[in-house]
């Protein structure tokens, strides 16, 4: 096991950043896009009911399924990669940026149209920020769960720590194969691990004081 | 004519208010036959309190938030100080007017800085001057800006959360203040200290003030003008609090005044009408034997210590003077203040709570002004009720040509009304 990490350390590092920064990047774009979407859908109760459910009814599409399905129009690589663990990344965060924009107290918008803001003015000012701390534990949730995810799309040859899953398990039995999913998999905890950390501590930094618990 | 112009003039210097003027204002909401608010016409003069009370459901609250058009009215013009704000930009128009709700409505995720100079900051104010305006205010409202700036509102308590509130409202010296039901979320004390606070920040800034309220006593309190709604803001009388309870117009308005009626002069005179008695005053590191000393000279029972500012702290009696060595400077909650402009009924309940036969005094920013006792109120109960037959000729100050169409002043609805 030594050995196998020892010859492959440059690679697994290299992997390891890959598959991190795919992940990082594609919960960026989910949550800029899922902000958007709550944004857009939280004032009108069905609205926000279909966003619900289409956020738990994608939970349930198994990811191979999807990136089987992408490979055909989009191909193998990078692309079907992104889009999947984007999708996947997208739904926790969607359903608490609802659940966020909707707790806040009618009262609090109400004064804060009252003293002259503008809708944009209050969503920037006022009902984003005080769902934010909502809003980032959907991040973190999505933030596990995709890590597992972009492990499984390495399948359509997208970067990542999945390569040394799926050569591991395809040559099962045969030398070095076991070390090879070890590695995959532990590497993903980690990451996870890491990754987290960091969501805790940008929560930290994010969060203002006044809604801090 | 001549002479109404003389007396605007007058006190137009004082008054920061402007005047509002609804007329024929009617708002529908889809879907339902009868309007919410049905052609109402609404004078309200500037630099007074003007008190919308009525049952819950009446269109009072509607009423108010059409002046600001957080509810767009569905027919109707609303002016404010002579121009027409009924198709300006909604944002633009709710900036330069005050909006209060019930708990002041902070936003929880910025200061109480951040939250006061939220107006002006939308209004482009520079920093330094932002800054000036924002302890300005958090003196206004008697909270410590070095201690309050920078504290969140849940840190707060819900008397403290109101008084931002306000201060929140008047940030950028708006002409016209707007409250929903403000003091409703505050047990009856705080209440009560809100409501004379209010009174003298009032007495200092003149604004208009459009409040609404449920509780007919705070109406007649606050009010200089009261305006008792029926279902669908049908108007069943606008007149001064005296009158209203003097006259009812209706038996609606009857009901509505209740069983309160009787101790109405309790509720109409105010502690700064009546006579009060001069307080013996210490500060705190006095030496507490020379006090007493003093005390014992004047016939006196307490001593009151202030601050630097002469804001009462609390009230040493003889014992505890003779007890203490030094004159402490620490603040007690427990000790009976009311406001100058309070109500007779609020010392008296105030005396009540404390169990003592006196309360303090204070005016403007809480500076101790005098000591109210239990026989100055019964003294001035029995004076009223006296000159209460004597008074009973009051004119009737409603003018109900048209349904709603109502004038404010009866006096001055003679002359007024064609010019109007």
């Amino acid at each position: 096991m030594g050995d196998f990490i020892g010859e492959r350390s440059r690679h697994i590092l290299f992997a390891s950043w890959q598959h991190f920064s795919l992940v990082a990047q594609c919960l960026i774009l989910a949550t800029i896009i899922s902000v958007l979407i709550a944004v857009l859908v939280y004032r009108n109760k069905s609205l926000s009911g279909l966003a619900n459910g289409i956020s738990a009814i994608g939970l349930t599409v198994p990811s191979f399924a999807l990136i089987g399905l992408l490979i055909v129009p989009v191909g193998f690589g990078v692309t079907p990669a992104v889009i999947v663990v984007t999708f996947f990344a997208a739904l926790p965060i969607l359903r608490n940026a609802i659940v966020g924009l909707n707790n806040i107290e009618p009262t609090i918008i109400e004064s804060a149209r009252g003293i002259g803001m503008s809708r944009l003015k209050t969503l920037v000012s006022v009902e984003i920020p005080m769902a934010w701390p909502v809003i980032l534990t959907g991040i973190r949730i999505s933030a596990q769960m995709v890590m597992g995810v972009a492990a499984v799309v390495s399948y359509a040859l997208g970067p990542g720590l999945g390569g040394f899953i799926f050569q591991g398990l395809s040559r099962l039995g045969g030398a070095n194969s076991l070390e090879s999913v070890v590695t995959g998999v532990v590497g993903v905890v980690i990451l996870a691990l890491i990754l987290d950390l960091i969501l805790l501590g940008i929560g930290r930094l994010t969060t203002p004081r006044g809604i801090r618990v | 004519m001549s002479e109404n112009k003389i007396s605007e003039n007058a006190v137009a210097q004082n008054i920061t208010g402007a005047s509002i003027m609804l007329e024929e204002v009617t708002k529908t909401y889809p879907g339902q036959k009868k309007s919410a608010v049905g052609g109402l016409t609404l004078e309200i003069p500037a630099g007074s309190i003007v008190m919308f009370v009525g049952p819950s459901g009446c269109g009072k609250t509607t009423t108010l938030k059409m002046i600001n058009r957080l509810i767009e009215p569905t027919s109707g013009k609303i002016v404010i100080d002579g121009e027409d704000v009924t198709d300006m930009n909604g944002d633009e128009l709710r900036r330069r007017i005050g909006y209060v709700i019930q708990a002041g409505g902070l936003f929880p995720h910025m200061t109480v800085a951040a939250n006061i100079a939220m107006v002006p900051k939308m209004l482009g104010w520079p920093k330094d001057k932002i800054s000036a305006r924002v302890d300005e205010l958090l003196e206004l409202v008697s909270l410590d800006p070095d201690l309050y700036r920078n504290r969140f509102p849940k840190k707060l308590s819900g008397g403290q959360q109101q008084r931002v509130g306000v201060a929140r409202a008047l940030a950028a010296d708006p002409p016209v203040l707007l409250m929903d039901e403000p003091f409703g979320a505050v047990d009856p004390i705080t209440r009560q200290r809100l409501q004379d606070e209010l009174l003298n920040i009032q007495s200092e800034v003149q604004k208009t003030i459009v409040c609404v309220t449920h509780d007919f006593d705070e109406a007649v309190k606050l009010g200089d003008w009261i305006a008792i709604f029926n279902e669908g803001a049908q108007l069943e009388q606008y007149d001064s609090p005296e009158r209203i309870l003097a006259n009812p117009a209706s038996e609606f308005v009857e009901n509505f005044i209740g069983s309160g009626a009787g101790l109405k002069q309790l509720t109409l005179t105010r502690v700064n009408e009546v006579e009060l008695e001069d307080a013996l005053t210490t500060t705190p590191g006095k030496n507490a034997s020379d006090v007493l000393s003093q005390l014992q000279g004047a016939g006196r029972k307490y001593a009151v210590v202030l601050d630097s500012r002469g804001r009462p702290l609390r009230r040493l009696d003889r014992r505890q003077l003779s007890r203490a060595q030094i004159i402490e400077g620490t603040y007690d909650e427990n000790m009976p203040v009311v406001g100058e402009q309070a109500t007779l009924n609020d010392a008296l309940d105030t005396m009540l709570v404390a169990s003592s036969e006196s309360a303090l005094v204070t005016g403007r920013r809480d500076v101790l002004t005098g000591v109210i006792t239990v026989q100055t109120v019964m003294e001035a109960i029995a004076a009223a009720n006296n000159a209460e037959d004597a008074d009973h000729e009051a004119p009737v100050g409603l003018n109900s040509g048209a349904i709603n169409v109502v004038d404010i002043d009866g006096a001055a609805a003679g002359q007024g009304g064609e010019s109007a």
